[in-house]
């Protein structure tokens, strides 16, 4: 076959390959609407989002408690996992030698890796009864916010990283000739330089955190109701769909995957900001 | 009020930051800790070879799960390396420069950000209902690779993109077709960073838990084809834990996922290593 | 080692891994001749029982697999008229708009529906009308039905649930359950849950009951097989295995299996058998 014929045809299978992937964008995005859009004509978007009572049995499908119970959830997470994480960015990017630095490099990639159903299996087993102990149910916004958190660290501690690193080093040599201490580097220099950067990943963290589902199943106890405290159980809007879609039919299950338009749009507007902040820090980094 | 010296409070700041960094390596010790420390004793070549018993009281092995989850891996794999590669090579070659290159890379990067139990809703829409795959392994691959499409993408562009412009000048002065240059230049170049994206997708396969939940169906049974339903070791995990009260049945799954993430980690880090070097050594 | 090296030493990985797989697959595949599958989904009552009556009929022939899968009464019902599995198990009757689905019902096996606590709860008998209070969310507090100050904590099944709408039905009578309870997808997520937590109360299956949660006596008969047979213990509800239209072949010789004395035998362990 002559090589210009190869070439041609291999041009037109690559070509196949982009597409069949924008393909995929297009119908994720249509099925869902699809299955959603008879939920928001029949119920109202207003009532839909920010209705309190959850009853599919009985005909009523709001979604507040559960957008409640995700934003509590991360932010506990977010909460527990900026300080942690930007201590060990710093940690990692200006502070450790280089024997050291590998080896938490290494860790933090095997948190990356760890399955969340584990993390959700250690919750049950570890957290959930020592949580008990402190009063509620155990199944609680705390033990979700904990087992969430080890999640999202590695993005945070990663991307952190990379832009503590992207400071210029003209900053930082300033900074140390005028006389200041490197911790006082770090943080009037460094930091605040790097801030977009930062941004950006409790941003993606927070991305990370409200997609995440089977841990959530495991030690949130998923009730509908409202979290008063963080030793309540609430239920998350990723819990609510995969708990339900199995067996949900009619208005139910467009309902779900109502919700499921909620978190694509959400996710989309978490990304986005991160992205905006990232541009705007002049970096243009690779995410997650 | 005494002023703290700022040499005291780099003393302090240190700490906390070193103490960060200990509190998650403590974080990942006691995961894999108590899970492996838990769940090793239960592991024997017996526990990999039998079928789970199921029933309430869960018990048995894992047998079938292992098959499952290899099928499940193996299907993935072969879908989304070519898609993802094929678009990969697009994007980084032949793409011009204009809206819709763009608009194609915008909408990867969204895709990569959809949590998955969204693109669970959509398999269970499309694969499970529309084109009745039913709950099967099938199904659970496609939406999988749905999934691992933009990671494929991004890492495998990025291999390629690494290749120092030279080569592809050389070859082009050489005589070459495009085609030419990709084949026998840029991917055999890239090929460490190509074949490293590809662990990652499996690596992410074997782990990837809420897509698989509404698509595959959870059966414990051998699968007999892939339009089987099925379980991977994660949703037997989750199962174990949830369903029945065998926790060190669970445990032990977790120990036999957490030794072969590991290995597989290991084996990134050496071809990532091996890739370094051939950049920094090749030209 | 160079790139020639790389692609065969990956190349031989893969081989073996598929060998393996195959090898596996091979060994426990058998005559490799014609096999049926028979797919079974459903409650997650029915799960294991299904379960074993599946694995006493395939034991002694190699014709036969039948796989079973979870999701609750409603996923079985639905899957069952939609085509989607062979045989759909549920655990409780079916609703009205259920029955013009062009289903055929098969009543296996009746099955008590337990309420229970922590083993170290003291108290150990509930009226009725006490639990159905309880798990509205009106009684609270232990020491209400005689146990110690400590407030209850109310679990129960999601919405699809056979055993919940089954309970609904014989015990709530309308009453909604409270909205605080905390909602898991199975009776033994229900069992394991109840089992580490020393205040709470729950509702599951009786063949699901064991010694790690301890079963209320309502309205003083004790929660056994014996008396849900008698008809004294109070909350009892039909196991139906449910075809699209009458079972043929493979799938009728299993359901004539579980209504066989076999098969009954198997149901009486744990449930109410219907011969």
């Amino acid at each position: 076959m002559s090589r210009y014929l190869t070439d041609r045809l291999a041009r037109y299978a690559v070509f196949a390959g982009a597409a069949v992937s924008f393909l995929v964008l297009l119908a994720i995005a249509v099925f869902i609407f699809r299955g959603g859009l008879p939920a928001f004509k029949e119920i109202g978007i207003f009532d839909f989002l920010f209705g309190a009572v959850w009853r599919p049995g009985q005909g009523q499908y709001g979604i507040l408690v559960m957008i409640v119970g995700s934003v509590a959830v991360t932010a506990g997470s977010l909460l527990l996992a900026v300080p942690l994480g930007i201590a060990c960015a710093i940690l990692l990017a200006e502070v450790a030698p280089f024997g050291v630095r590998q080896f938490l490099r290494q860790a933090v990639e095997l948190l990356v890796g760890i399955p969340s159903v584990v993390y959700g299996l250690v919750g049950m087993v570890l957290l959930v009864p020592a949580i008990r102990q402190l009063g509620g149910p155990g199944y609680s916004v705390l033990a979700a916010s904990i087992v969430l958190m080890a999640m999202v660290l590695p993005t945070i501690i990663s991307i952190s990283e990379d832009s503590i690193r992207a400071v210029p080093a003209s900053y930082k040599e300033a900074a140390l000739a005028l006389g200041a201490t490197h911790w006082q580097t770090i943080w009037r220099v460094l930091l605040p330089s790097a801030r977009s950067g930062i941004i950006a990943s409790v941003v993606l963290g927070m991305g990370r955190a409200v997609g995440e589902t089977m841990a959530m199943i495991m030690v949130i106890g998923n009730s509908i109701t409202f979290p008063t405290s963080p030793l309540s159980p609430t239920r998350t809007l990723t819990g609510n769909i995969a708990v339900e879609i199995t067996y949900a039919g009619g208005l139910h299950r467009s309902a779900l995957f109502a919700t499921g338009i909620v978190l694509f749009v959400l996710i989309l507007i978490i990304n986005s900001i991160a992205v905006i902040s990232l541009k705007r820090g002049g970096h243009a980094q690779n995410l997650a | 009020m005494p002023r703290i010296s700022p040499r005291a409070t780099q003393r302090i700041a240190m700490a906390c930051v070193w103490g960060g960094g200990v509190i998650t390596v403590l974080i990942l010790v006691v995961v894999i800790g108590y899970v492996l420390v838990q769940g090793i004793p239960g592991l024997s070549l017996d526990f990999l070879l039998t079928p789970p018993k199921g029933g309430l009281a869960g018990g048995g092995g894992i047998s079938t799960v292992i098959v499952s989850t290899l099928y499940l891996v193996g299907l993935t794999t072969v879908i989304v390396v070519p898609i993802g590669l094929g678009a990969a090579i697009y994007l980084a070659e032949y793409a011009p420069d204009n809206r819709i290159t763009r608009l194609i890379r915008y909408g990867v990067e969204i895709l990569a950000g959809v949590p998955s139990i969204v693109f669970g809703l959509f398999g269970f829409a499309l694969f499970v209902t529309v084109l009745h795959f039913n709950f099967s392994i099938l199904s659970g691959a496609l939406t999988l690779a749905c999934l691992l499409l933009p990671t494929m993408i991004r890492t495998s562009e990025e291999a390629i993109k690494a290749v120092p412009y030279a080569h592809r000048e050389a070859a082009l002065a050489l005589g070459a077709t495009r085609w030419q240059v990709i084949s026998k230049v840029l991917l055999r170049t890239a090929l460490p960073g190509i074949v490293t994206a590809i662990i990652l997708c499996v690596g992410r396969a074997i782990e990837e838990t809420a897509c698989l939940y509404v698509t595959m169906g959870g059966c414990a049974a051998m699968p007999r084809s892939f339009l089987s339903c099925g379980r991977t070791l994660s949703l037997h995990i989750y199962y174990l834990a949830m369903d029945t009260r065998d926790f060190a049945g669970a445990m032990t799954t977790g120990a036999v996922l957490i030794m072969t993430i590991l290995v597989i980690n290991g084996i990134t880090n050496w071809l990532s290593a091996r890739f370094q070097r051939k950049m920094k050594g090749a030209t | 080692m160079n790139i020639r090296h790389l692609v065969k030493l990956s190349s031989l990985m893969t081989a073996l891994v598929l060998a393996v797989a195959l090898a596996v697959t091979g060994c426990a595949g058998g005559n490799g001749g014609q096999v049926t599958t028979i797919t079974m989904a459903g409650s997650t009552t029915v799960q294991p029982l299904a379960e074993e009556l599946a694995n006493n009929f395939t034991a002694t022939r190699s014709d036969v697999q039948i796989t079973v899968s979870g999701g609750g009464s409603s996923v079985g019902i639905q899957a069952a008229a939609a085509g989607t599995v062979d045989i759909g198990m549920a655990s409780r009757d079916l609703k009205p708009e259920e029955e013009t689905l062009g289903l055929v019902v098969h009543v296996i096996a009746r099955d008590g529906i337990a309420i229970i606590s922590h083993p170290s709860q003291n108290v150990t008998n509930l009226t009725k009308d006490e639990v159905k209070l309880i798990f509205a969310g009106n009684i609270t507090n232990w020491a209400e039905v005689g146990g110690a100050d400590a407030t209850i904590t109310v679990y129960a099944r999601e919405e699809g649930s056979g055993t919940r709408a089954a309970f609904e039905e014989m015990v709530m009578k309308g009453t909604a359950i409270t909205a605080s309870a905390l909602l898991f997808p199975s009776n033994g997520a229900l069992r394991t849950a109840v089992a580490g937590d020393p205040n709470g109360i729950s509702f599951i299956s009786f063949g699901y009951l064991d010694d790690s949660v301890k079963a209320f006596a309502i309205d003083g008969v004790a929660a056994t097989v014996e008396n849900a047979k008698n008809a004294t213990y109070p909350i009892v509800r039909p196991i139906l295995l449910l075809t699209k239209g009458e079972p043929t072949g493979k799938v009728q010789e299993f359901i004539s299996f579980c209504l066989g004395p076999v098969g009954q035998a198997i149901v009486a362990k744990h449930y109410v058998p219907v011969i």
